[in-house]
């Protein structure tokens, strides 16, 4: 086995230990630093603006238009996107496809700091987050509302993904019985986290279907909950590989042999997944648009726009990727996932922004400011999933004490206080 | 308490207390005594003395007056709660008041994560402060656009017609109704507005379309009108369903516990069928190595 203990020497104990990682590594002046910190500074005081002033001194929001971008695209697609983690561990925990396990780590990190960020984001645009404990102190449960089940359901999903993020941080910390006990709840929280999912990516779309009249006939259906749900499927797997592709090349100092070894053969396998479901995505809309008779919405520039997006950036991207995995093709998989992933954020904002309202007269449109906190948001994440994987065991080289799974069946059987 | 107690107890705990519950159907006995009001749209004479008495009781800056109103179309607002707008229609010159529709099973309620948008037992859908975390859902949810947002305040609350619901409670009737010179406004339970509404059509069947607007739309509104002409050419909502918005959701938020129960089972079922052989099909696959080594 290659197994290297990269664990650094802590003989002054866990403070400073965390100290010492608290410290950047690498280089600090690069260009994606210089860009993102200005983005971030200048974001934060866009916020200050925000909480000082009101919405309506940085956002294009109004009366006919009480969701933009914030939640269109922060809330709405970021979550989608967010949902490789349920779709890896699902492949890994329940169907033990133990090819997949060497990005469970990494998928789940990623579905987790989404979690935070995006729906955090959320917290951004309520008008009055003081009172963002409501839901959840039990003096106003809204039962009624499709929203109180999405905040709870996002609530308790981040939860179950920090526990099965958890030995992670234990191998990190150094922590061996935390770690026996946290991996032993990974089961339990997997199956929770997928059924918490199926829940809150079908819940998301089901936000919209009060909204009907409102939301242009190509885009609205009672099957918008289950379009979410199974375009959250291919949703998170492309993000897997887009992610995966990048950092791969970045962090490759981070990477183990195995995963180096496997990497060709993951995104194989999760474009064919992906392509699966896009298939039955694609079939979910005919079967819509027959049922809907929507043939007369066909005319003019939204059914030329409905095109675009599903044939455009489903169907073809689906075609990428079946190819590219039959014929080991990674350049089709990597395009067709790019599609793919642009395809889902192109839907979810067609829904809530897009073709909401789609005949009023004055359309919202983002203002600059709502675009530049939105890119804070993604630059804050990018660099708390940067610390983390520069740090915590993610991408590969697990401490040799936490090695069991992946040692071979006698070392396994051996004794509990040699193995801790 | 192994893995799989904590699964079952887990899951049983999340079906009970997380699945959401779909708000049943009101009956419709209870729904006839919901406080309401009738617009006769004959009997407006556009003097806007309701708009004046709403501003007043309500504390809200006074209505500025415009002769043009059949060019603008004026919408309620933060500051604005009701307003008179002016039809040019084939019967002559039509005063349309716009508010808050009160609804019978409202959207904006149904939406409501804090319950801070609530039916009231007396029928006025009133907006309560103390809950609102201000996300704006009853705004996307509403179809007649009832909720409006103070997007200027750092504090802000959400603005509407709340049919003067500490008056009303009182015994008296809505500051627009009681200030009403012509006669056009009629409040009391929303049961017998209907058979006033219905009398006066029977009555003078060639001065009103016989359509009463709110006895079906969205699913029923606490605020009805009668009128001379069809009330597309008066500005109304196009595209309003007949039956009631929350319906909408029920069939998802039903769905919810049955998905919250059915699914670990069927995951774990799934999960303890892929096990490698029998002796580790008791919930030990090789991927839990950590506990394993306890044997």
């Amino acid at each position: 086995m290659n197994v290297i203990d990269y664990t650094p020497a802590r003989p002054a104990g866990t403070l400073a230990f965390l100290r010492g990682e608290l410290r950047p590594r690498g280089r600090r002046f690069t260009p994606f630093n210089v860009v993102s910190v200005l983005i971030m500074a200048t974001a934060a005081a866009i916020l200050v603006v925000r909480f000082a002033y009101g919405l309506g001194a940085v956002t294009n929001l109004d009366q006919r238009f009480p969701w933009g971008l914030w939640v269109g695209f922060d809330v709405v697609a970021g979550v989608a996107l967010a949902g490789g983690a349920y779709v890896v561990t699902f492949l890994v925990y329940v169907m033990r496809l133990e090819r997949y396990r060497p990005i469970v780590r990494v998928t789940v990190l990623n579905g987790f700091l989404a979690y935070v960020f995006y729906a955090g984001a959320l917290v951004l645009d309520l008008g009055r987050p003081w009172n963002v404990i409501n839901p959840v102190i039990g003096n106003s449960f809204g039962l009624t509302s499709v929203l109180f089940l999405v905040a709870w359901h996002f609530m308790l999903y981040m939860t179950a993904v920090l526990i099965e993020f958890f030995p992670a941080i234990a191998e990190w910390l150094g922590w061996k019985r935390v770690h026996r006990v946290m991996s032993g709840l990974t089961v339990g929280a997997v199956i929770f986290g997928i059924t918490l999912s199926t829940l809150h990516q079908s819940g998301l779309g089901a936000l919209y279907l009060m909204a009907e009249g409102k939301i242009h006939p190509l885009w609205y259906s009672e099957l918008i909950p289950v379009l979410f749900f199974i375009s959250s499927i291919f949703a998170g797997l492309t993000m897997v590989i887009v992610e995966g592709s990048l950092s791969h090349r970045i962090f490759e100092d981070r990477l183990s042999s195995r995963l180096k070894r496997s990497h060709d053969d993951i995104l194989v396998g999760l474009a064919r997944i992906a392509a699966g479901a896009m298939f039955v995505y694609l079939f979910l809309e005919a079967l819509n648009f027959i049922h809907g008779r929507l043939w007369h919405e066909m005319a003019g520039g939204w059914g030329a726009w409905y095109l675009v997006e599903v044939v455009g950036f489903v169907a073809v991207p689906m075609v990428l990727l079946l190819v590219g995995a039959t014929k080991g093709n990674l350049k089709a998989v990597k395009i067709g996932a790019i599609l793919g992933l642009l395809g889902v954020i192109l839907n979810r904002l067609n829904v809530s922004v897009i073709a909401f309202r789609w005949n009023e007269a004055a359309h919202y449109v983002p203002s600059w400011m709502e675009i530049v906190v939105t890119a804070g948001v993604i630059c804050a994440e990018i660099w708390v999933f940067r610390w983390v994987v520069r740090r915590l065991p993610v991408l590969g080289h697990r401490p040799a004490w936490a090695e069991a799974p992946e040692a071979p069946a006698q070392a396994r059987r051996l004794p509990n206080k040699v193995a801790v | 308490m192994n893995r799989r107690t904590f699964l079952k107890v887990g899951a049983a705990a999340g079906a009970t207390s997380l699945a959401g519950c779909a708000s049943a159907p009101r009956n419709p006995g209870q729904v006839d005594e919901d406080l309401a009001v009738l617009v006769d749209l004959t009997k407006c004479a556009g003097c806007r003395m309701c708009e004046f008495a709403c501003a007043e009781a309500n504390g809200l800056p006074e209505p500025v007056i415009e002769d043009d109103a059949a060019e603008v179309r004026r919408d309620t607002s933060a500051t604005q709660w009701q307003v008179v707008n002016r039809f040019e229609t084939s019967k002559g010159d039509v005063f349309v008041r716009r508010q808050c529709m009160h609804c019978v099973e409202p959207a904006c309620a149904a939406a409501c994560l804090t319950k801070a948008m609530l039916k009231t037992d007396e029928g006025p859908v009133i907006w309560r402060e103390d809950k609102c975390m201000g996300c704006r859902y009853c705004m996307v949810s509403c179809p007649f656009d009832g909720p409006k947002f103070e997007y200027n305040s750092a504090v802000p609350r959400i603005q509407k017609c709340r049919m003067c619901w500490e008056r009303v409670t009182q015994g008296s009737g809505p500051a627009c109704v009681e200030n009403c010179p012509s006669e056009a406004l009629t409040f009391g339970p929303r049961g017998e507005l209907l058979e006033l509404a219905r009398q006066r059509i029977y009555q003078q069947p060639d001065q009103y379309v016989s359509h009463i607007y709110g006895e079906h739309e969205a699913g029923g509104t606490g605020w009805l009108y009668l009128s001379p002409v069809p009330f597309e050419e008066l500005g109304f909502p196009a595209g309003i369903r007949n039956g009631s918005y929350p319906e909408l959701t029920r069939d998802f938020l039903t769905s919810v516990p049955v998905v919250l129960t059915v699914w670990p089972a069927f995951l774990l079922a799934l999960r303890r069928s892929t096990a490698p052989d029998e002796s580790e099909a008791a919930g030990r696959g090789p991927d839990d190595g950590h506990r394993e080594v306890r044997s």
